[in-house]
């Protein structure tokens, strides 16, 4: 394992950068952007998630292997979230099937 | 011993009582810091074998005390509320404090390094503490269990374990959590081991199969384990804190906990499986005297089955509210996961075709889980079925078909191992006559527990009922036949415990090398010393390199003879 020396400047500009961030979440959770308020939130979370693994967790300066390794568990986390969403987002269409193959029943009642 | 094996693996007769010849990890110090501050992973896969026995029997007294309520229709042993208890500490002592760490702890723990050339874990510090983690675990989930109890079952389903269980859910659920690091530690402590630790000329094709299934297991336990620690506590955050997660009048959905709970526990039981089915692929080639068949396919079907493993957790929610469309998508992938397991059965039979065969009890148990990892592995496929999961959903079916699984293969390739490895492990030989005997008891027991479990599943059985109709005969014939088989199950359990500690003091020594085998972990003396070998081993040999019988006795057993690395004497001076 080689050991990046990591100049104190970089965690400090960080740090500071994750402050602002968090005093803009705050900022924007007290405007109404319509559509865009949980775009806006997640893009901020997300920006503030990158920084932390990459500086405070040294991933920029690891080893491709390492890289990897982060990768995978977000790529797993993916799968997690899109499989239990395709159960969330297809229950509509069962309802709507459901209704598709009663209506004309009844009609011919 | 069996004699089939032939004259270069006779041990001599153990002298009563007499310390070994040479300076091994078992009697290189003594003391009980010895053992307890020990970072030999050798020793920690021993403490590991102690506590998880421990647990393992604890789990077994619960089954029997299932069995025998389920003797009659009435349920005039145990009150109902009793009953819901003994089937969740069941649940949990076996799934989270024997199955899941059993193989990986103990064998993977003591073999990883043996078999890779190297002298321990790359971080055995972080081993130990997994050791101390499991047992923290352990100790605060039985303290939760005898204290008051859980009757959520293992699955902890809300909304009955969030808003109405009066268990010790949070407790219960607190000691999984913990457990679940030592899992973490010890997946990460075997990735980082395999990647960086390999001797010289071990390449990753000539890896034995038992390190690629321990590899494909560590990556479940580090992708995996994470999302049921995130999972429990959300279930503890909502019955503490009433936070809305999975409780609908609070804008949770109790379905959730589902998706999250099986993300998890659908990997963990090819974290049960994986490494046994390593297992059987070492024992199959050595008493077959057979090179694998297709070892890269089966090398890579570990690692399959480890990925498909996390994209089916839906067929467990097949009568729950998921849409069925999802559910079409899980059965169709839970149907491709037949296919890498299917690889390794078809590959272990082809090993076996025209092999030099002897049935010694490692073998006997690696039969036995080829057959039953069949009926289990098949059964899983009637309930990936959308329709008839339908009719046998939370019937004994289930019940019977995950037993085939866990008992049936997990167990069996646990038990074969630690007879093939025995030797390694204390540097005694077991009795094999008792030990083949053992065998045929489990065999036969476990059969006979959990066949009728099928067809009473198919009839309607329910589980987790404590009582059934008096008015349906063939149900209580068919579960007096299982209780009868879990009796007999229990018996052949207790053999192995007795002549396993017998033969540690009174067992004939075994050489380094008693099967012959060509791993490098036979290459080293039986018990290996503290670091493992004298000097580095270069490997130049590929991972199975069997040739028959007849040969071995002859030229010894590989192509390369497997001559003790360190140039210690074997404790016979015998061997090849």
């Amino acid at each position: 394992m080689s050991e990046h020396i990591v100049p104190r400047k970089v965690y400090f500009v960080v740090f500071g950068a994750l402050m602002v961030l968090t005093a803009l979440t705050v900022f924007a959770a007290n405007i109404d952007f319509g559509v865009l308020n949980d775009v806006i939130a997640m893009t901020i979370a997300v920006t503030k998630a990158v920084l932390v693994i990459l500086f405070f967790m040294h991933v920029r300066y690891g080893s491709r292997l390492i890289m990897l390794v982060v990768v995978a568990g977000f790529f797993w986390l993916a799968i997690l979230m899109v499989l239990t969403l395709s159960d969330y987002n297809s229950r509509k269409w069962v309802e709507q099937r459901v209704r598709q193959s009663t209506i004309p029943s009844e009609a011919g009642r | 011993m069996s004699t089939a094996v032939g004259a270069p693996a006779t041990p001599i007769d153990a002298p009563r009582g007499v310390r070994f010849p040479h300076v091994n990890y078992l009697n290189a110090n003594y003391g009980i810091k010895s053992w307890l501050l020990t970072l030999d992973h050798k020793r920690i896969a021993l403490l590991y074998l102690a506590s998880v026995t421990f647990f393992f029997f604890l789990g077994g007294v619960y089954a029997i005390a299932i069995r025998l309520e389920l003797m009659t229709p009435a349920g005039d042993l145990v009150e109902s509320q009793t009953y819901n208890k003994l089937f969740t500490h069941h649940g949990v002592l076996m799934v989270f404090f024997f199955l899941i760490p059993s193989i990986p702890a103990i064998l993977g723990n003591f073999l990883i390094p043996l078999m890779i050339g190297a002298k321990d874990l790359a971080f055995p510090r972080l081993n130990l503490l997994s050791w101390y983690i499991y047992m923290a675990g352990g100790i605060i989930t039985l303290w939760a269990l005898l204290s008051g109890g859980v009757d959520t079952g293992w699955t902890f389903y809300t909304p009955f374990s969030t808003t109405f269980s009066n268990g010790y859910v949070v407790a219960a659920g607190l000691g999984i959590f913990v457990n679940g690091f030592s899992s973490i530690l010890t997946g990460l402590n075997f990735i980082v081991t395999i990647h960086t630790m390999r001797a010289p000329g071990m390449t990753w094709f000539r890896l034995p199969l038992f390190i690629w299934a321990h590899y494909a297991t560590s990556i479940i336990f580090i992708l995996g384990t994470p999302v049921i620690a995130i999972t429990i506590l959300l279930v503890a955050l909502e019955r503490l804190a009433r936070i809305g997660i999975f409780d609908p009048a609070l804008g949770g959905d109790p379905v959730l906990f589902q998706h999250l709970f099986w993300f998890y526990s659908h990997p963990a039981v090819y974290i049960m499986l994986l490494p046994s089915m390593g297992i059987v692929s070492e024992v199959i080639a050595t008493f077959s005297r057979k090179n694998i068949f297709g070892y890269t396919f089966v090398a890579f079907s570990s690692i399959a089955i480890a990925v498909f493993g996390f994209l089916v957790w839906g067929h467990h929610m097949f009568t729950s509210s998921q849409s069925i469309y999802a559910g079409m998508v899980f059965s169709f992938i839970s149907y491709a996961v037949a296919i890498p397991s299917a690889v390794k059965v078809f590959n272990w039979t082809a090993t076996l075709y025209k092999g030099s065969i002897s049935y010694d009890t490692p073998m006997l148990y690696a039969l036995a889980f080829i057959g039953l990892f069949l009926i289990g592995g098949m059964t899983g496929l009637f309930l990936a079925a959308l329709g008839l999961d339908v009719h046998v959903h939370d019937t004994y079916f289930v019940v019977a078909h995950f037993h085939y699984i866990m008992v049936g293969g997990a167990l069996m390739g646990y038990l074969g191992g630690m007879h093939y490895w025995w030797p390694k492990i204390t540097g005694r030989m077991y009795p094999e006559g008792w030990a083949r005997f053992a065998a045929l008891v489990i065999f036969v027991g476990f059969n006979l527990t959990f066949f009728p479990q099928f067809l009473l599943g198919y009839m309607g059985m329910p589980r987790r009922y404590h009582a059934y109709p008096v008015d349906a005969p063939v149900w209580q014939v068919l579960h007096v036949m299982s209780t009868s088989g879990a009796s007999i199950m229990g018996v052949g359990m207790l053999i192995p415990m007795v002549y396993f500690i017998w033969s540690m003091r009174y067992g004939k020594f075994a050489t380094a090398n008693p099967w012959p085998a060509t791993g490098l972990e036979w290459r080293t003396a039986s018990p290996p010393p503290t670091e493992n070998f004298g000097t580095t081993p270069v490997v130049t040999w590929e991972a199975y390199e069997f040739r028959p019988m007849e040969e071995t006795e002859v030229i010894g057993p590989g192509d390369t003879p497997a001559q003790p690395i360190d140039g210690m004497q074997p404790t016979d001076g015998k061997n090849p």
